[in-house]
């Protein structure tokens, strides 16, 4: 008995060792080079694994950097320069200077701007409003609020605020990797420059119609006007197909723009508060600060009578009541984004009187499918 | 046993309301808007300017390409616009706007009530005939009609096969042409046929439509090569591919065209057109619309004029209900919810349908359970829950080999989720992006 244990044992043992010294030449024989210079790049990056250089991950992206001679087409947006510093200092290759940049939405289109026409009660997706029909308002162009933005994004700097419908950038968590800009299927998601101690002025409108069918669809779109090119003395602004665009290389942050603007579609970021003017300038400035990222941002001057619209407070609902009443199509405004992915119900007490007449999610009236 | 196709499909309530309600014409509009691309392909080109005065049948854009349609003025009147308007979805397209101003037709329509059976034109000649009166498939694909006449070198045309199916629910407008325009629509089949140069045509038409199944048949019975089918009510046994499975019993092979199995599908609306375009010179400016709604309060089959206000239809039945929740163009089934009420009936606009709140309300999705349903009813022999978990998840690539683009969006696998989930809008998307990428390969 014990001869057949021992025998197995021996026999299990000489196979083991037989079969490690030939696993061990094989190795040697097949053996990838790998530049350990790879892994060293690799943890100098942030492993976002976001896909914002353009690389699938980190990964790819060390790999690329390791590989290539000229590696200034090369960039990680997470990491940002001082990444991009360290990896070139240890690689001994020179990257590109990129100024740290952010992704702002180009759409001022909240509730109280832009009266909803109809609701869609279909599966809530961007992507899948874009591809059925125009979306729930007049305008063609704007935010279609139900967060695809959001889902793409890795870094959860990007959220529907649920007062506004809109999506509000957080500049902190904000590594310009460009997920959203891709995801957004209205395309009004755009990366710029972060600016000078983070101030920036853009066009918040991505409206494309004429000034009348734009205004109609949404008080505060660009019109195409012109008078913010008029105004800009550097050149920054140019208009095409009706829209206002602020070249951020070219802006000198100087706000005249912004001021001019009508419809107060161009926005300014983190400015301090214009000081208080002559009357005749008082009529257009200060409210405009409100579009901005910041959630804290929402509280306008209120006594502007030019921006009278911006107001985003809850007990004025200038646009959202006439709406149902003249597109009879349509059911009754209740809660304009049943389906987003926010819970919140803050609207409920707001909106118009015809809410009684249904409970608000019961109603529906734009999808292309429908079931009973 | 009544034949049906094989694969899938489902029984949703007919609630046909307006069956009996005869086709009346509607009073013109004042202003109608005529868009530009009311079928499938390159939109049509606009050949008339702004104050120009056109008659009723009048060409005022040429059709855009090899698959497009020649598109007319369906009414006398003065050009009062060529901006875009929005349509049906609120998606502002380019269109003509005409300002009514009496009805003064072009002089060669014919515009008596006489039956012209004689058809002594080659094929060449009727498809050139239809092709100028911008005939497109009216059960609502709108595809070309001289486009599906044309048959690709290589490939021959055995079976017509004319869809009298109406399987949507509420939808009664080919219903409607069948019983009192039969006459005109068998000449139309026959011109068909003999376009193709096919020898047999059968009309499948589904068994809860016996009038319109015997009056047919009756009148078959002095044609030669023209066969009534009554059909098993099933949905979607109107779907191209399910009709020809149904009628003949061949399969249409995935990624094919009827005409791979020597069948050609057409609609009896568009057989109707075709009549009367070949044999009177009439263009296609108008069509038979079924306004519906079981809150309405006179759901009628209308003969409307192309580029009417949607609007105008509602009123004219009763106007807009007030417990109403959801406008459709189209059945209940395949329709799109009309989110413009002022957009315009085109030359695909088979119903308008209002639905009330219980109807028109969709349940709030729960998780799938893997039940299988939507693989059971799909008459494609797809697996929707795959297809829509992967669409939504955006991953496109693997949706080819799943054959998202065989789905006819039949909607089947929506409507008998027990979870309420939106398959269908994934899915559609997902075959979009998937159309995309083949596309993009292609190029």
């Amino acid at each position: 008995m014990s001869d057949v244990l021992l025998f197995t044992i021996l026999t299990m043992c000489i196979l083991g060792v037989l079969a490690a010294v030939i696993l061990y030449f094989v190795a040697q024989k097949f053996k990838v080079f790998e530049d350990p210079r790879i892994d060293t790049v690799e943890s100098m990056l942030p492993g976002a694994n976001c896909g914002g250089c353009g690389f699938p991950g980190c990964r790819g992206m060390a790999d690329a950097l390791v590989k290539n001679d000229d590696i200034s087409a090369l960039y990680c947006p997470v990491g940002g320069a001082s990444t991009m510093n360290g990896i070139a200092a240890f690689l001994g290759k020179a990257v590109a200077e990129k100024e740290p940049q952010v992704a702002v939405v180009r759409c001022n289109g909240s509730c109280d701007k832009r009266p909803r026409t109809n609701q869609f009660d279909g599966a809530p997706s961007c992507a899948v409003i874009a591809s059925l029909y125009g979306g729930e308002t007049a305008c063609n162009y704007g935010c279609l609020g139900k967060g695809d933005c959001v889902a793409a994004c890795n870094f959860g700097a990007i959220h529907i605020n649920p007062e506004t419908g809109l999506p509000e950038v957080d500049e902190e968590k904000c590594t310009a990797c460009g997920a959203c800009v891709k995801a957004c299927p209205k395309m009004i998601i755009e990366l710029r420059k972060k600016g000078i101690k983070n101030r920036r002025i853009y066009v918040a409108c991505s409206n494309k119609d004429k000034g009348g069918i734009a205004r109609k669809a949404c008080v505060a779109a660009c019109i195409g006007c012109g008078k913010c090119v008029k105004t800009c003395q550097f050149g920054a602004i140019t208009l095409e197909n009706n829209l206002a665009y602020i070249d951020a290389s070219k802006c000198k942050l100087c706000r005249k723009c912004a001021a001019e603007c009508p419809t107060g579609a161009i926005v300014e970021v983190n400015f301090p508060p214009r000081p208080p003017k002559k009357e005749g300038d008082a009529a257009k400035p200060a409210a405009t600060k409100m579009a901005v990222v910041a959630p804290s941002a929402s509280k306008p001057a209120s006594a502007e009578p030019k921006t009278k619209t911006a107001t985003t407070t809850p007990e004025t609902k200038p646009a959202a009541a006439p709406t149902s009443a003249e597109k009879p199509t349509v059911a009754p405004e209740t809660k304009p984004q049943a389906t987003t992915a926010q819970p919140t119900a803050t609207e409920q007490p707001v909106s118009a009187p015809e809410a009684k007449a249904t409970p608000s999610e019961a109603t529906s009236t734009s999808s292309e499918q429908t079931l009973f | 046993m009544l034949k049906s196709f094989r694969i899938g499909g489902i029984h949703p309530p007919e609630n046909k309301l307006s069956r009996k309600a005869a086709i009346t014409p509607m009073p013109l509009p004042e202003v109608v808007v005529i868009p530009l691309s009311q079928h499938i392909g390159a939109p049509a080109q606009a050949v008339v300017a702004k104050g120009d005065v056109v008659k009723t049948g009048q060409l005022i854009a040429q059709s855009g390409g090899f698959v497009s349609a020649n598109i007319h003025s369906s009414v006398s009147g003065t050009v009062t616009s060529l901006d875009p308007v929005a349509d049906a979805g609120g998606v502002r397209r380019p269109a003509i706007t005409i300002r009514v101003e009496g009805d003064e037709w072009v002089d060669t329509i014919d515009r008596t009530p006489n039956l012209i059976k004689e058809c002594n034109l080659t094929p060449q000649e009727i498809i050139a005939k239809i092709a100028a009166a911008g005939i497109v498939g009216m059960g609502g694909a709108t595809f070309p009609t001289q486009v599906k006449l044309s048959v690709p070198p290589g490939k021959k045309a055995e079976y017509l096969i004319i869809n009298g199916v109406e399987c949507e629910p509420y939808l009664t407008a080919d219903h409607r042409v069948m019983l009192e325009r039969g006459e005109e629509l068998l000449v139309g089949v026959q011109i068909l046929a003999k376009a193709l140069g096919v020898k047999q045509a059968f009309i499948g038409i589904e068994n809860n439509k016996p009038d319109a199944i015997k009056h047919l048949t009756e009148l078959c019975a002095n044609t030669v090569g023209v066969e009534v089918v009554p059909l098993k009510v099933k949905y979607p046994q109107g779907g191209e591919k399910q009709l020809i499975d149904a009628v003949i019993g061949r399969q249409v092979p995935s990624g094919g065209l009827p005409i791979d199995v020597g069948a050609v599908v057409q609609n009896v609306g568009t057989s109707l057109a075709v009549y009367e375009a070949v044999q009177k010179n009439k263009p296609l400016i108008e069509r038979v619309v079924t306004v519906t709604g079981k809150s309405l309060k006179k759901p009628s089959n209308l003969l409307v004029r192309v580029g009417t206000p949607i609007n105008a239809l509602i009123a004219y039945c009763g106007g807009l209900p007030d417990a109403a929740r959801k406008v459709i163009n189209g059945g209940p089934m395949m329709g799109r919810a009309v989110a413009n009420l002022d957009a315009s009936v085109t030359k695909g606009t088979s119903g308008i349908l209002m639905l009330d709140e219980k109807e028109a309300l969709r349940p709030v999705p729960g998780n799938c359970i893997k039940c299988a349903k939507c693989v059971s009813v799909c008459p494609m022999a797809l697996e929707p829950y795959l297809l829509s978990n992967k669409s939504k998840r955006g991953m496109f690539a693997d949706l080819e080999p799943l054959k998202i683009t065989d789905c006819i969006e039949c909607g089947s696998c929506s409507y008998t989720c027990p979870a309420a989930l939106p398959l269908l809008d994934y899915i559609r998307q997902g075959k979009a992006e998937v159309m995309k990428i083949i596309r993009s390969r292609k190029s």
